[in-house]
């Protein structure tokens, strides 16, 4: 369809730049947190992730030491370079910062130009030159200890691999992980051969009843998993498995059910009967037809409700909550971002990036490697 | 027992047990109850060839029987109870829902939701569809415009809080209101009423990408010649795509479009997890989820009332269904 008639070359660019805008609509909010989960936790919070290749101008804050503090006349005065103190050298490793701003509260750390003399309260002065070099002046005599020194400096972006380390090994999330992907795993393989079966029975063979059970489980596929929730969890409770992982693992394999059976149905009937009428006048009793012929030729639709069912089970935050326990080694990502890490660390923005990266890792993956099949499924379920 | 060895071995023993199960209870019906050797091998084979279809039906219809017909009923009943389930009150937590004003202001964001999200959806997938369909890059805009069907809706709201953080320096939103000049950074998920529509792109973000697939293969499908047609007749673009191809195509539009309005009455993680129900934003699931473990009886009677919503759909979708077997 590339030379039909009447295709206009100004509408073409059109197209082009309308698409490039929806894509990076659509892309940026993720590459957003990817960038972020890269960056040290303080530039996060200085400047936006658009800005990581750039320096970032962060306070810092040092002390001027009152053991060097020299009279001069009726003054006394500390001076001394910023960026020899201990508390500023663990930021500035390499020792090649440059002061922007300085300032003597906390509340206004970057009060005057760098390399001016500010006048603080009760006549004390204090200058802070680009390089580091301070000079600290007070008619009376400093305290005990010396006073704080306020100061912005540009530091160059740094990426690494902190957040990684700090999700994975503290918090907790490497247990998480663990959790996913034993409630995933089982969740999505049991559903497959059950549904597999029932679905060659409504595809494949007569019996009385089968248009309206194919009807109910069309039907079933919109019942809301919030009804199931009070009675199946209270059921559980009662013979026994209460909230475990065996719960929700058979609580996943139902309720992937109804897409399975109605996935790999519509698959079965399009299969070319003529195959299996064959195969059933040599001789070949349905179980044969089902597992030497229309098995091996479903793996299509098996991989395509298998992707759905791994993508859904992997991304669930509801039956997880619900049916597994809510201990805090029991709990999948989903679950551990959502109650944990959004509550307590609601500001750390390097941690939330990082998790929430390690957590759709996975599905990411499968997505990209799996997309033909997954597309397949989602055209089979619904156009015809 | 590590949950990863317990999770192999009931694959073992779930995989194991389901073929054993399919084989054995095909082997005996084949071999003891209708034996094909014997008195009356034609009859017997026709009676195994009868029950055989509930052979292989039974798991799937007991797990779908259990966890989802059992609870349609289960939970109608639970809601008639009260909080600790052993007083008959009748419609008692049906009539504190609709007194409570939390329940109205979820029912009436959901009915936000339902319009929007899917008209969203929808409007974007058609819109993608059509104009990557020409293009030589398109299958590659394509998926990244269907990627995030592949995030959850935890990880999809907390990248979205990268966008609407309250915070410059954090949140794509505020940073460009700071470019044009404004002064202090806003909450937008704290604005009354339009931070539902806030919390509603994060939907619809993650669902065109379903939409486009469907509509896009829908939209190849299109016969050429009507097209030709068109184009012969001197229609323009716009009245090819809104005149010829959109009427074509309507019946899976509205296929896209109920799919994702059930899904719409099933997601509560996004609300969850970014406001958690507070600022005006709540909706049904979330609503209920805000009784689990707390009040079983009003649980059940939000989860009722969820279904209740559902069930025109459902039986659309089971009328459409029919339709399409005969």
């Amino acid at each position: 369809m590339d030379n039909i008639a009447g295709q206009k070359s100004a509408l073409s660019w059109a197209t082009n730049i309308a698409v490039v805008f929806m894509v990076l609509v659509w892309l940026i909010p993720t590459v957003g947190l990817f960038v972020s989960s890269f960056r040290d936790r303080d530039q996060i919070s200085a400047s936006g992730w658009w800005q990581a290749p750039f320096s970032v101008e962060l306070t810092f804050r040092g002390r001027a030491p009152v053991e060097e503090a020299t009279q001069d006349g009726s003054i006394w005065v500390i001076e001394g370079n910023i960026f020899e103190d201990e508390e500023v050298q663990a930021a500035f490793s390499s020792g090649d910062g440059t002061v922007t701003a300085f300032g003597d509260s906390g509340r206004a750390p970057a009060e005057y130009p760098a390399g001016t003399v500010a006048e603080l309260d009760d006549g004390q002065t204090l200058s802070v030159a680009p390089d580091g070099a301070y000079r600290f002046t007070s008619p009376e005599e400093f305290g005990r200890r010396g006073p704080r020194i306020y100061f912005a400096a540009d530091t160059p972006p740094q990426f690494t691999l902190d957040n990684y380390r700090n999700v994975l090994t503290a918090d907790n999330m490497d247990r998480a992980f663990i959790n996913t992907l034993t409630v995933t795993i089982p969740a999505t393989i049991i559903p497959i051969l059950v549904a597999a079966f029932a679905a060659y029975a409504l595809a494949w063979m007569q019996f009385p009843g089968r248009g309206l059970l194919i009807a109910a489980v069309v039907g079933l596929l919109v019942v809301p998993l919030q009804l199931a929730l009070v009675p199946m969890l209270n059921l559980h409770n009662a013979i026994g498995v209460g909230q475990s992982f065996l719960g929700i693992w058979m609580a996943h394999t139902a309720f992937g059910m109804p897409l399975a059976i109605y996935l790999l149905r519509n698959y079965m009937v399009g299969l070319p009967r003529d195959i299996i009428e064959c195969a059933k006048v040599d001789g070949a009793t349905d179980f044969e037809v089902f597992t030497k012929i229309v098995l091996p030729l479903s793996f299509p639709a098996l991989a395509s409700f298998a992707i759905f069912q791994f993508l859904w089970t992997w991304n669930d935050l509801l039956v997880a909550k619900v049916f597994l326990p809510s201990s805090d080694e029991s709990k999948v990502m989903t679950v551990k971002i959502a109650d944990d890490l959004l509550g307590s660390r609601g500001g750390d923005w390097g941690i939330l990036a990082t998790a929430a990266f390690v957590s759709i890792a996975v599905p990411l993956v499968v997505f990209f490697t799996m997309q033909r099949y997954l597309v397949r499924g989602l055209l089979a379920g619904s156009v015809k | 027992m590590s949950p990863l060895l317990q999770g192999v071995l009931t694959i073992v023993i779930g995989v194991g047990g389901c073929v054993g199960y399919f084989y054995f209870a095909n082997l005996i019906l084949d071999k003891v109850i209708f034996p094909t050797k014997g008195p009356n091998p034609g009859r017997n084979i026709n009676r195994a060839n009868q029950v055989r279809p509930w052979l292989f039906l039974f798991p799937a219809i007991f797990a779908l029987g259990l966890y989802l017909v059992y609870p349609v009923i289960g939970s109608f009943y639970r809601s008639l109870f009260n909080r600790a389930g052993d007083e008959f009150i009748g419609g008692g937590n049906y009539a504190a829902l609709l007194a409570d004003d939390g329940f109205r202001t979820s029912l009436f964001n959901n009915f936000l939701w339902v319009i929007f999200v899917p008209a969203g959806a929808t409007f974007f997938g058609l819109l993608a569809a059509q104009l990557t369909d020409r293009l030589k890059w398109g299958n590659i805009a394509k998926s990244l415009i269907f990627m995030p069907m592949a995030i959850s809706f935890v990880g999809a709201s907390l990248i979205w809080k990268f966008v609407y953080a309250n915070d410059a320096d954090i949140g794509m939103i505020n940073a460009v209101r700071e470019m044009l000049g404004a002064e202090n950074p806003v909450d937008v998920l704290q604005i009354p009423f339009w931070n539902n529509f806030f919390l509603m792109v994060i939907l619809i973000w993650i669902q065109t990408g379903f939409a486009m697939v469907i509509l896009s293969a829908a939209l190849r499908g299109v016969p050429e010649d009507t097209i030709e047609a068109a184009i012969i007749d001197g229609a323009n673009p716009f009245q090819i795509f809104f005149k010829i191809k959109v009427p074509q195509i309507m019946a899976t539009i509205v296929v896209v479009w109920t799919t994702i309005t059930i899904l719409v009455l099933k997601v509560f993680d996004i609300v969850y997890a970014t406001t958690g129900g507070n600022f005006g934003t709540e909706i049904l699931p979330s609503y209920m989820m805000s009784y689990m473990f707390r009040d079983d009886g009003r649980a059940t009677a939000v989860a009722f009332v969820i279904m209740l919503i559902v069930t025109p759909v459902m039986i659309w979708n089971i009328m459409q269904a029919r339709k399409e077997m005969r």
